[in-house]
């Protein structure tokens, strides 16, 4: 009987203790390019960043994308196709951005982390958000997934989404 | 039945406020676009199908493209084909350019004691079998001036002509092109124009999108506009979307779903700047593209 009382006592004394020392909140997430088989293949543009419940963009996280001159141009000719993204954030961002703009990335998973002291995070109050990736491949196609999470919130938030085409799975984990 | 559509096409092509079907476009290759080197291809035609170049180019003689520092500039490239032209334009500075054909111009047209007779003769005679598909109709007026000065209007309309209309045209066909970030589009303040309070490069499918008519700058209320979207060929249908523009000269239209859009509206006032013409007829044609979401 008093054990069962200490429990909860405990907990809530250590989670005073832990709160005004203003923890190192950070932001986990694992992308996947997916296997595709086509006859002419580019490693897809990729774009992660958040938004607010007004679907503003509020952080540009990672955009990956061709950063040399090709036979074609330079690879920020094609950064239009990621069209969410260029509208919301991207046409108005001079590339390259140090710590979120890098080259394409090979199939695979890709994990990124992110503290709270990154620039993107830096001044992102707390609240409800949503993670947007987007992926546009040359010749190939389009996807847009969405993650809802809470930033600084009271638990660890975190949550996931499959591509069906163009990106494989998405996972988010949001610590406090 | 070939004189006539002959005829029917040449007629077209001359009289550039022309009230025939056919419809008048620039198109242009992509209209959101990035980098130090961004180029488009724009072209120009008039045509029955959208956007298919089925009947006579677009002349280039009065393409203006204005950049987004107001600096206006030529087409480059520039080539004229038997149903189209096209012509490059580079996106050089960061912002929105606008590619225009801007066509200001009095016609006249009258009747003579000649004429009067032909036209007679051919009423009293029985109806022909058929004047061709879109021909013309009617029996020819006595004469005509196209792009007249004031000087042609009082020396090459003959001392007999009768029912002489001198009509004033304004006309603009336009779209839109942006390098990076979407920048203001000014008004000019002549004719009627169009002015975005959505901008023109900001389209998504299944949005709504508002813009002002303005005629010499001030709200054009009551103007009907006419909505299709291109690929015509492959439907069985236009499927215009109509609206009309409010007190403030706006509309609104839902895109329905992505792709280039035509979209053309007309006025006509008394505001002319030649004393011989009594009516001014404005026009107004833009391609808009809209983006899957």
């Amino acid at each position: 009987m008093r054990a069962s009382i200490s429990v909860p006592v405990s907990i809530a004394i250590g989670t005073l203790l832990v709160a005004p020392a203003a923890q190192a909140a950070d932001l986990s997430i694992t992308v996947e390019v997916p296997r595709i088989n086509a006859a002419e293949y580019h490693r897809p543009y990729v774009a992660i960043w958040v938004e607010d419940a007004g679907q503003k963009s509020v952080a540009d996280l990672a955009v990956w994308y061709q950063q040399t001159d090709g036979k074609e141009g330079h690879g920020t000719k094609w950064l239009p196709d990621l069209r969410q993204w260029w509208r919301k954030s991207g046409r108005s961002l001079k590339v390259p951005v140090d710590g979120i703009t890098a080259p394409t990335r090979p199939v695979g998973k890709h994990a990124l982390k992110l503290d709270q002291k990154h620039p993107a995070l830096a001044k992102l109050p707390a609240g409800k958000y949503t993670l947007v990736v987007e992926a546009a491949r040359e010749v190939g196609g389009r996807e847009l997934l969405k993650i809802p999470f809470e930033w600084k919130g009271k638990k660890a938030s975190t949550g996931s989404a499959q591509g069906k085409e163009e990106l494989g799975a998405v996972t988010l984990t949001a610590k406090p | 039945m070939k004189r006539i559509t002959i005829l029917a096409a040449v007629i077209a092509a001359a009289i550039p406020f022309s009230a025939l079907a056919h419809k008048q476009w620039l198109v242009p290759s992509s209209t959101v676009l990035a980098g130090k080197d961004a180029w488009i291809t724009v072209d120009a035609a008039v045509s029955n199908q959208l956007y298919y170049p089925d009947h006579v180019p677009m002349r280039l003689d009065n393409i203006v493209i204005t950049a987004p520092d107001g600096s206006t500039h030529k087409p480059q490239n520039p080539a004229t084909g038997q149903y189209r032209s096209v012509f490059d334009v580079q996106l050089a500075q960061q912002g929105t350019y606008r590619i225009a054909n801007v066509n200001a111009g009095v016609s006249a047209r009258w009747d003579t004691p000649e004429s009067l007779a032909a036209a007679k003769a051919a009423k009293d005679a029985p109806a022909p079998a058929g004047g061709g598909m879109g021909g013309p109709g009617g029996a020819a007026r006595g004469g005509m001036l196209r792009n007249a000065t004031t000087e042609d209007l009082a020396t090459k309309i003959p001392k007999d002509a009768t029912n002489v209309q001198v009509i004033e045209g304004s006309g603009r066909v336009e779209t839109f092109a942006t390098n990076g970030s979407p920048s203001a589009i000014k008004a000019t303040g002549k004719g009627l124009e169009l002015v975005p309070v959505t901008h023109p490069n900001d389209l998504f499918a299944g949005e709504a999108a508002t813009f002002r008519f303005v005629v010499d700058g001030k709200p054009a209320a009551g103007l009907e506009i006419e909505v299709i979207r291109g690929g015509t060929r492959y439907r069985n249908a236009q499927d215009e979307i109509k609206a009309t523009t409010d007190a403030k000269g706006e509309f609104s239209v839902t895109w329905p779903e992505a792709g280039m859009y035509w979209l053309e509206t007309a006025a006509t006032d008394s505001k002319t700047s030649v004393p011989q013409a009594k009516q001014r007829r404005l026009s107004y044609v833009g391609t808009f593209e809209v983006l899957p979401q």
